[in-house]
């Protein structure tokens, strides 16, 4: 597969790395923001899923409850 | 809502936790083997056949340990975990049966295969092109019987130890296929060449090699932590957002640490940065998981000074930490510089190896058999001598290794005061064979804890009585929802498998892309050279023999630009020079000197003598390679690989095939002429001929440069 002679080089390439920089900082500030304010019931419920404490709470009862 | 009733299934559960459990015992005891071989050259019983000599035996432990103990771990913990926080049983039981014969069936094919020489010449990706096919055949029955599980579930919310599953799948999916493009030499042949070579060959092996470890033994694995380490402690994980936060971070940072295995070759150096930087920013998710899971036992450490299970879990999370801080410790060049080709590199993967997955796995198992025995544990005290043993070996497999690692660098780099190199290569060798035996000692501990486990495990089963479902009901999940105003986002993917699956694949798309996409395109990244020929039709055939024989497991190509390296190997290696190896073979280790400019350096007679009794470099460890001389090379395949190379780039002339064993048999006589004149009798087609041709060729063309 001799693919390198496409191109002999891409002109300001540089742009390329500051755009995955940009989107990365971006989607990981979103990211922390939202989950700083997450239902803290929510959490809890989520958590304790696999301990399969009290199986007769679901997601439903969840929101119905909120 | 209705009450449904439903099933979970204990049967494949316990199939694969038996699985786990023997490939564990058998690659191990291969890896025992394999260091061992290193001290004692005999066992590798080179004088009777070639099969078990380490060329060729290190890649069955490593697959087996991979793919056959790792891999039926991941599957146990999927089988049995997924369904409980799902609250629905696994999709489809007749999938799930094709996948574990599927599986095990891999497993002994690429045993005997491997044995018998049939490999690519990738690490971890040795496997030949039929079994490759079957690979992911098997991935997608996996696939669809996790998805299905996924749809049909009966719990909205996806617990955090699924996304990682579901990560891990897919990104699995697509390192496995990208890595695995190779073209058969024929239909009924098992000898494929890789599509890619040199350097550009190189990226995507160390894409795929890092990401195996990244998405098969650690992303899987923070599943299993997420769901086993809540339940044997009896808590929640310490923080449900800092597991959101990580997850997204590891499965997007992990992609782009792939050139830290490249420092200082000839891939192009901004590649090596990206590499170096991604992996250095990998140490916050990697350590949020461990902080997550210690964080979890807190408040309860006296919890974990009586319970067996606990401490396996905590030092496999500990050991997790000090990897992945070691990890991108080894990504600076500078400290790359001496790790790289030593056994610092092997040091780092198995304290992750035997810590992290070993002990993780053996944690999990210990909690779950008396669970789908309906019993105890038979014996506390014999897994908690387990645990002691192994964290011993675990020692004395490390400390042994960074010890030979650093008494190599400083003996290689060493001048003596009248410029010349103090040290040949083999009295590196000899000095670190001490080290070598200990950590056989150190293998053997945690083999033998091994044993211990598989006695404790059968005890605990012979006196219980296996449950082969467990009842279970739960409401069905409304076919319609409606999200409650101010939810969070992140609960959208925990409610839509297929968006999760599809928002993963985007985000680790990325980092290939990125690093793939200039140095395959961009002429500047491989310059060309252009007294760089294809190999000659018995120089091609000699490098086969090369592959088959595993010599890149002990044997590198990549001289790097250190003083101390090109006064030792020659000219430093440079990209253009590689551009027709299809595979690439820099390797990764040097347990015997680099290879890259050997082409020259010793006589015909040298390298004749040398593969039928390497010891005559007094203190060799290599293995003697006698089937070499008795075998015929096999001539019938030149034009089909001619033919392959062709269309893989390499430009041999048009019709080049109907030539090519002419030219063989000429360069074939010839060096039988030249061994003649040193007193060496041999025929003109046995397969030390074409060796030994490939060897004289390498790194000599550059020197044709005006």
């Amino acid at each position: 597969m001799k693919l390198s002679n496409y191109l002999v080089e891409i002109a300001g390439v540089s742009i390329f790395p500051i755009i995955s920089l940009l989107i990365f900082v971006v989607f990981f500030g979103v990211v922390l923001f939202r989950v700083f304010y997450m239902d803290k019931n929510k959490v809890d419920y989520i958590a304790n899923l696999p301990l399969g404490k009290d199986d007769t709470t679901t997601s439903e009862n969840l929101n119905g409850d909120k | 809502m209705q009450i449904e009733k439903f099933y979970y299934d204990n049967r494949l559960p316990k199939m694969f936790g038996i699985a786990t459990i023997f490939w564990g015992f058998v690659g191990m005891l291969l890896g025992l083997v394999a260091a061992i071989q290193l001290a004692y050259p005999v066992v590798n019983f080179s004088d009777y056949f070639p099969h078990l000599a380490f060329g060729r035996l290190r890649p069955v432990h490593t697959n087996a340990v991979i793919f056959a103990f790792v891999g039926n771990g991941i599957f146990t913990a999927i089988y049995y975990g997924m369904p409980r926080v799902l609250k629905t049983p696994m999709w489809s039981k007749a999938l799930g049966k094709i996948h574990f014969c599927g599986w095990q069936l891999l497993i002994a094919l690429a045993a005997i295969t491997l044995l018998f020489g049939y490999t690519t010449g990738k690490e971890y990706a040795e496997l030949e092109w039929p079994l490759d096919i079957w690979i992911a055949v098997i991935w997608v029955v996996f696939g669809i019987n996790m998805i299905g599980t996924m749809l049909t579930r009966r719990e909205r919310y996806m617990y955090v130890a699924v996304w990682f599953f579901l990560a891990s799948w897919v990104t699995v999916a697509v390192l496995h296929i990208v890595n695995s493009f190779e073209l058969p030499i024929a239909f009924n042949s098992l000898k494929s060449y890789s599509a890619y070579a040199g350097v550009q060959d190189a990226l995507v092996q160390w894409w795929y090699g890092h990401n195996a470890v990244a998405f098969f033994l650690t992303t899987p694995y923070l599943g299993v932590m997420y769901y086993f380490l809540p339940k044997a402690a009896g808590r929640p994980i310490y923080s449900y957002r800092l597991s959101i936060v990580h997850f997204w971070t590891l499965i997007f940072l992990y992609i782009w640490a792939g050139p830290h295995h490249l420092l200082y070759t000839a891939l192009p150096d901004w590649a090596q940065s990206l590499g170096t930087v991604f992996s250095i920013m990998l140490i916050l998710p990697s350590w949020g998981g461990m902080l997550n899971g210690l964080f979890t036992l807190r408040g309860a450490w006296d919890k974990v000074a009586s319970d067996p299970i606990l401490k396996f879990m905590v030092v496999a999370i500990t050991c997790y930490g000090m990897s992945t801080f070691e990890g991108p410790m080894l990504s600076l060049k500078n400290v790359n510089a001496i790790s790289h080709y030593t056994d610092w590199t092997i040091a780092h993967v198995h304290i992750g190896a035997l810590g992290w997955n070993g002990f993780l796995t053996f944690g999990m198992l210990y909690w779950l058999f008396p669970r789908l025995y309906n019993t105890q544990l038979f014996s506390k005290k014999l897994a908690s001598a387990h645990f002691w043993i192994g964290t011993l070996g675990i020692l004395l497999y490390a400390i042994p290794m960074y010890w030979s690692a650093f008494r190599s660098y400083f003996m290689l780099k060493a001048f003596t005061p009248e410029g010349q190199l103090q040290y040949q290569f083999i009295d590196v060798v000899q000095s670190v064979i001490p080290f070598y035996v200990m950590r056989a000692v150190g293998g053997t501990l945690y083999l033998a804890g091994v044993v211990l486990m598989i006695y404790n495990i059968y005890k605990t089963c012979s006196a219980g009585k296996f449950v082969p479902v467990e009842e279970a009901e739960a409401p069905a999940l409304p076919k319609t929802f409606e999200a409650p105003t101010g939810a969070h986002w992140h609960t959208m993917f925990e409610r839509k498998p297929m968006l999760m699956l599809a928002g993963a694949f985007v985000v680790i798309l990325i980092g290939g892309i990125v690093e793939f996409v200039p140095t395959f395109l961009v002429k500047s990244n491989i310059p060309t050279i252009a007294s760089v020929k294809p190999y000659t039709p018995l120089e091609l055939q000699g490098r086969d023999i090369y592959i088959r024989e595993g010599c890149y497991n002990c044997h590198s190509q990549m001289i790097r630009p250190f003083r101390y390296e090109v006064k030792r190997y020659g000219e430093y290696s440079k990209a253009g020079e590689s551009v027709y190896d299809h595979p690439f073979q820099f390797g990764s280790k040097r347990t015997g000197p680099d290879l890259a400019r050997i082409g020259g350096k010793y006589p015909n007679s040298w390298h004749f003598s040398h593969m039928l009794e390497p010891q005559m470099i007094t203190g060799s460890i290599m293995p003697k390679y006698p089937s070499l001389f008795d075998n015929e090379i096999d001539i019938a395949t030149t034009a089909s690989k001619i033919h392959t190379m062709r269309n893989l780039g390499v430009p041999y002339p048009k019709n080049y095939e109907a030539d090519a064993n002419a030219d063989l048999q000429k360069q074939a006589e010839e060096i039988t002429k030249n061994l003649a004149q040193d007193k060496i009798k041999t025929s003109s087609n046995k397969e030390i001929i074409a060796l030994i041709a490939y060897l004289q060729r390498l790194g000599t063309d550059i020197k044709n440069e005006k």
